[in-house]
């Protein structure tokens, strides 16, 4: 068992590593920070001073080793354009997104799930047909559209709800309805085929065999095993809520984290991207272990193979 | 005597494909009788008809009849108190058969709540001794355990248990050793039986393996393309079969003793449902054929006290098989 999340944990410190790797090498890659802050009519020795400043001038491996010491030591760097602390502009960010992607997130579950148990029981009824007609909508249609759509009949054309800014929670309603619909669309879609393949199964006509009544049937013996693939997106929509709005946020004008990386991306101010993509990493690489983890508490099969891992 | 469960003209469609066309089969209590046929002959559907276990689009018609009362179309909860307490299933794949995120002891202790009236400390202690009778060591101890630790041999046991929990009249065993090793097979028919003489349970054998049915049941009947085409006590049949279809099987099984001979193979292949011939579906496979059975599907008739064949050539058969035995 001690092993078994051992290999986890190391795998999961690696997906950071190399995480941070990548984001590091193409923002270098991709234009001088010097130019983006500064502006191209900026004099030479404004840019060579800057340059100098933040250590644009060293050899790429130089800035990445060093660039790995301080977090090692728990810096994160600081932001170029005023000079803060990146984490701590990436901190005061984070209410404002959990604002949106934490009431989304119960939407998905409240909405997802119980559409896809409900659709995999009646298959073929006309509630299913509606059900996974609207899941495909919410599940191809891109949430910028989305979000565009509402906004036009929400705000442009009824009046209702304001169509961006963060004054009041009424202000909330259209980036969280986007958010929602999509991921309770996708985890309709996979909730349904969860149970679809689980009812299939030989032990649920054992369990009717026994004389189990159909509701029990439905209640404790598919949906614990419907349970397990559907924790797997799950896991992954938990790792998604400190930047998972980065389009909604941007739609919505909604101060959060995802708006912050989108302005920190176009100035290239390394520090703060590479602060919320270690942010994002750590996030969706806990979420993942977490889900791990209860892989071995839904499914006694895995349990067993940890314990001999 | 009246019979345990008596099933008349039922047939089931899968989208439009008949695959069940009119079974007629009666059982007494505590008798056990083999049913035998090729795969897709509807020996499984029989009685998951019977016992309302089919997907909901499959189309049943006809009547089961347990002590003279009427299942096909009965309320659901009259239903799940006939599944488990008065007639039991067991299958054929045991490793997919249990839930495997439930503990022995959940699943056992569930068929034991719902039929019988134990609370508290004697539903364990019952479990317990269920899986004593059928086999498991340590049952104590084991009931903790989940399917997966258990071998494929002692899952159908663990079944077998969970399929007396009920005490049942009828247990329907389908294909019980199919997919098991020989071994391990004999020591599941062997405790089938055991287990039926001392309850006194009546017991249907679905196989395609004669050799099993011949040594474990009172009666075989033999199914066809969805019919019973003859029924006969087990030796009778096995010593006499009639119908050219059961002759055709017995005669591609190997004689223990005796000289050898030749296995004969029955040309042509199980006709597709959705494309039953008119007539006898047999009669395109059959050697004995004549123009007759294109016309109309034959029927079970009695040809002695205890024997029903559907062929309306059964006497130039029953020759055909007495000339053979002559030469």
């Amino acid at each position: 068992m001690g092993r078994y999340f051992a290999i986890r944990i190391g795998r999961a410190a690696l997906t950071i590593v190399l995480v941070v790797t990548f984001a590091f090498v193409v923002l270098r890659l991709s234009g001088d920070p010097a130019l983006m802050i500064l502006g191209p009519e900026a004099p030479p020795e404004v840019i060579a001073a800057f340059r100098k400043a933040w250590g644009l001038d060293d050899p790429i491996w130089f800035q990445y080793l060093d660039y790995f010491s301080a977090i090692a030591k728990g810096e994160l760097g600081r932001s170029m354009r005023d000079g803060r602390p990146a984490i701590e502009l990436v901190l005061e960010r984070i209410p404002a997104t959990l604002a949106l992607t934490l009431p989304a997130f119960f939407f998905k579950v409240a909405l997802g799930v119980p559409a896809g148990i409900y659709a995999a029981l009646h298959r073929g009824s006309a509630i299913d047909r509606a059900v996974m007609m609207t899941a495909v909508a919410g599940f191809t249609v891109p949430s910028f559209v989305l979000a565009l759509i509402l906004v036009l009949v929400f705000a442009v054309q009824l009046g209702w709800l304001p169509s961006g800014g963060q004054d009041s929670w009424r202000h909330a309603i259209l980036p969280i309805t986007t958010l929602s619909l999509g991921g309770a669309a996708v985890l309709a879609r996979f909730t349904r085929s969860a149970m679809l393949e689980v009812l299939g199964q030989p032990y649920i006509r054992t369990a009717s065999a026994k004389g189990v009544p159909w509701r029990m049937v439905v209640t404790s013996h598919a949906l614990p095993n419907a349970a397990i693939p559907t924790v797997t997106i799950l896991g992954f929509m938990v790792g998604t809520l400190i930047a998972g709005a980065v389009v909604v946020e941007s739609v919505f004008a909604w101060p959060g984290v995802g708006r912050l990386l989108v302005v920190a991306v176009a100035n290239r101010d390394l520090a703060v991207v590479q602060c919320i993509l270690l942010l994002v990493a750590m996030t969706m690489v806990t979420s993942n272990l977490i889900v791990d983890f209860l892989y071995g508490f839904l499914d006694p099969r895995l349990r067993a193979k940890g314990a001999h891992a | 005597m009246s019979p345990l469960v008596s099933i008349a003209g039922l047939s089931v469609a899968f989208g439009g494909a008949p695959v069940l066309r009119g079974v007629d089969l009666a059982l007494g209590k505590g008798e056990a009788v083999g049913l035998v046929g090729e795969s897709g002959s509807g020996k499984s559907v029989t009685w998951l008809a019977a016992l309302g276990l089919l997907p909901r689009h499959a189309k049943v018609s006809g009547s089961v009849r347990l002590d003279g009362r009427e299942l096909l179309g009965a309320p659901a909860a009259e239903l799940d108190r006939v599944r488990g307490g008065r007639i039991a299933m067991i299958f054929q794949d045991p490793a997919s058969a249990l839930n495997p995120v439930l503990t022995i002891r959940r699943q056992l202790c569930e068929a034991l709540a719902l039929h019988r009236d134990l609370q508290g400390e004697a539903v364990k202690a019952e479990a317990k001794r269920l899986l004593d009778l059928v086999g498991i060591p340590d049952a104590g101890r084991r009931l903790q355990a989940y399917p997966h630790e258990f071998s494929g041999g002692q899952v159908q046991r663990i079944m077998i248990a969970m399929a007396l929990a009920g005490n049942p009249d009828l247990l329907i065993a389908d294909e019980p050793t199919t997919a098991l090793d020989a071994t391990i097979q004999a020591q599941i028919l062997e405790l089938l039986s055991t287990i039926r003489r001392e309850m006194s349970m009546a017991m249907v054998l679905i196989s395609h393996d004669l050799g099993v049915v011949a040594e474990n049941c009172d009666r075989v009947a033999v199914m066809y393309a969805g019919r019973i085409v003859e029924q006969a006590p087990s030796n009778q049949l096995f010593a006499d079969p009639v119908h050219p279809y059961a002759q055709g099987l017995i005669g591609a099984l190997p004689p223990l003793d005796g000289p050898r001979r030749r296995l004969t193979a029955i040309p042509g292949t199980v006709p597709d449902p959705a494309h039953m011939p008119g007539g006898c579906a047999f009669a395109p496979r059959c050697a004995l054929a004549a123009e007759p059975c294109g016309l109309a599907a034959p029927s079970l008739a009695l040809i002695s006290d205890d024997r029903t064949v559907a062929c309306i050539r059964a006497e130039a058969s029953r020759r055909a098989l007495l000339g053979i035995a002559a030469e």
